[in-house]
């Protein structure tokens, strides 16, 4: 009896190695205000982003640059999400490019989520949707929130919080990310209250 | 080869009637006829003649209105189909085509027979055909307007030598009525009082001058075409008979070192009604089993009805598409264009963009879009000053003085500034009107909040105010 409960209460915690970079021949989720700056770091590599055409805001190449070639990246505009859903479902499918973005506006229902699913498994490719808050769906290997994080010590920093609150295939974790524009690579840091000697400010 | 209803023989072909048949053609405020068929010209009708009389004479006229842009497409493709009896065959007038038979004569058994060949495959199609032969272009000309394939020349009359009806009645009132009457005449007077026209004419009929046959540089055409004995109606018996269509289209724009850009694909129904599949491609393409699949979309949208008897695929854009080396190394984007050309046929292909460097200061207009499939990416990027990952239209901030704010309230949220970087001043390119940027001057500034999100503001010192435009990663 006694042995379940240091299994409880103690929290798994997943390697970041083993869950960021996202796993092929999935569809993950992402949501959060740092969420196109998720997507631009997970892709890594040509990369088709499905955006629908009434959205007013753009993606600059400028911005994503230290981050990621612009391009390899084609955009594709649909009218609506039932547009961007089969656009999505045929890029997936194809694997001619090997990630696909694709912004959701409202729900998916679990028949969609699956489908894109099995379109990522059919063409070895990772689709990642980027979802407003609580819209994602059930058939999602992994979901993710994302949101920049104040830094206190450094200028120019892109300090990010990214949690996993989903996660189909292993336990759940978050992490403190920066972008090394040096060297090109993500490493990850401890929270500003797990360090020694910091203040324990909000992060 | 002379057609003498032409364009009503054309209009009939499709669409039968039984009594008297006449185009019309507005002509100087009239409606004249322009083309009748032989019951009407036995009612008394004539070319020329104004409709109102027409139907004064023949009530029960059928005259729709004449289309000589058709016409002159019909005679196009009919002498396409002349190129079979020999290479040199070109336009005579608007209704007629000639042929320079001399060497191709015993492919078909001699003279007779090919005249024949032709008489018996304009008659099934529906065609009335005069023929004419003769040594020179002039005198089967004459033939087959005024007399018989082999009648004799001199025999003829003078209107058969393609002269005006001035000089044709002025040569009656002299008595020279036929040809032979002209050939026997002194030439000299002749020239004087008719001119030299007139002497160039007969000495063409006569084959004293060469008239070369100028045949018709041919564009080629691809296109092909297959009719059915049965109607269809299945999708896969339709996407069969694409891919038989395709191969020879491919075969010819292989040959010539293209490739299509845009597909038409027309199935014609037993009905008459027309479906178009259309397929924009994202790069020229030549290759069927590739081709193939993209049609798939198209033709399931295609609604058969009673059945389809006709397909015809026609390549209505081309580009030079030269031969590749085999194995060179970098991969072929094939792949890429297909996945660019099926998501085109259904959001467009203009909506599948890539980004392109642009030479600008001004945020908004460093890059530019360009559809992606007439376009190469580029490199070339260069981003002198970190700039955010999204813009958005500026969306004013309540905030006064040049600093950035402490405190501020943006899209419904409390933010504190915790860092700020800048100023970066950017001034409006003035060569071009910009609207957003008519409020002069802009300060930008990195501002990162304590909560988080790093944004862009800037301050408009020439109007003062402040705003955000664009969020970092």
């Amino acid at each position: 009896m006694c042995l379940f409960v240091p299994f409880m209460f103690t929290p798994m915690r997943v390697e970041f190695h083993n869950v960021f970079p996202l796993r092929r021949a999935r569809v993950h989720e992402v949501c959060g205000a740092g969420a196109m700056g998720f997507a631009v770091l997970a892709a890594r590599g040509p990369v088709l982003w499905i955006r629908q055409a009434w959205l007013s805001e753009t993606l600059t190449p400028q911005g994503m640059l230290p981050l990621f070639d612009p391009g390899q990246m084609l955009l594709a505009r649909p009218k609506d999400q039932l547009d961007a859903l089969a656009v999505a479902e045929e890029g997936l499918k194809d694997g001619a490019l090997p990630h696909v973005v694709l912004e959701i506006t409202r729900p998916l229902d679990l028949r969609e989520g699956r489908r894109l699913q099995l379109a990522a498994k059919a063409g070895g490719t990772t689709g990642l949707c980027i979802i407003p808050e609580g819209m994602g769906s059930n058939a999602a290997e992994t979901r993710w929130h994302a949101r920049p994080v104040f830094d206190f010590e450094q200028e120019d920093s892109t300090l990010k919080r990214w949690e996993i609150t989903k996660n189909k295939s292993g336990t759940l974790g978050a992490w403190h990310v920066r972008w090394d524009q040096q060297t090109s690579r993500l490493d990850v840091v401890s929270p500003v209250g797990e360090r020694p000697g910091s203040a324990g400010a909000p992060g | 080869m002379w057609f003498p209803r032409l364009a009503s023989d054309r209009v009939l072909r499709a669409r039968p009637v039984d009594g008297a048949f006449a185009l019309t053609l507005k002509a100087k405020n009239t409606e004249r006829i322009y083309c009748l068929n032989r019951a009407a010209e036995q009612a008394g009708l004539g070319r020329g003649m104004s409709f109102a009389d027409a139907r004064a004479f023949c009530p029960d006229l059928i005259s729709p209105p004449a289309r000589p842009d058709l016409d002159r497409a019909f005679l196009a493709s009919l002498r396409r189909w002349a190129t079979r009896y020999c290479p040199w065959v070109g336009y005579e007038g608007m209704d007629g085509l000639v042929l320079d038979v001399s060497g191709a004569t015993h492919l078909w058994g001699g003279e007779p027979m090919m005249l024949a060949d032709m008489r018996a495959r304009a008659s099934r199609a529906g065609l009335e055909l005069r023929l004419g032969l003769g040594e020179s272009r002039g005198a089967a000309w004459a033939r087959a307007h005024y007399g018989e394939a082999q009648s004799t020349l001199t025999d003829l009359p003078v209107a058969a030598l393609r002269i005006d009806d001035q000089m044709v009645t002025a040569l009656q009132r002299l008595g020279l009525r036929c040809i032979g009457d002209l050939t026997v005449a002194a030439r000299a007077p002749l020239a004087r009082r008719f001119g030299p026209d007139l002497m160039l004419r007969l000495d063409q009929a006569m084959g004293h001058v060469s008239e070369p046959i100028m045949p018709e540089s041919v564009a080629p055409q691809f296109a092909t075409r297959m009719s059915l004995p049965d109607p269809i109606g299945l999708t896969e018996d339709v996407m069969g008979i694409t891919a038989r269509l395709l191969r020879p289209l491919c075969d010819k724009l292989k040959a010539q070192e293209m490739g299509a850009r845009r597909l038409c694909l027309t199935l014609r129904r037993v009905d008459q009604g027309h479906q178009q599949v259309e397929l924009r491609l994202a790069a020229p393409m030549r290759d069927p089993s590739r081709i193939l699949p993209l049609f798939e979309r198209g033709v399931g949208e295609v609604d058969a009805g009673f059945g389809i008897d006709q397909m015809r695929i026609e390549a209505t854009l081309i580009e030079p598409l030269p031969a590749q080396q085999i194995g060179s190394g970098q991969s072929s984007p094939d792949q890429l264009n297909d996945l660019i050309t099926r998501i085109g046929t259904r959001i467009g292909l203009e909506n599948i963009q890539r980004f392109l460097p642009a030479d600008s200061h001004i945020p908004e207009r460093a890059f530019s879009i360009a559809p992606a499939a007439f376009s190469k990416p580029e490199t070339g990027w260069v981003a002198p000053r970190p700039r955010p990952l999204c813009l958005f239209p500026p969306e004013p901030i309540a905030a006064r003085g040049p600093q950035p704010p402490v405190q501020f309230r943006w899209r419904r949220m409390r933010l504190t500034t915790g860092r700020a970087i800048g100023p970066e001043r950017i001034a409006p390119e003035w060569w071009l009107s910009d609207d957003t940027w008519r409020t002069g001057l802009r300060d930008y500034w990195q501002v990162d909040t304590r909560e988080g999100r790093r944004l862009w503001l800037f301050y408009t010192p020439q109007n003062p105010g402040w705003f955000a435009q664009g969020e970092f990663t």
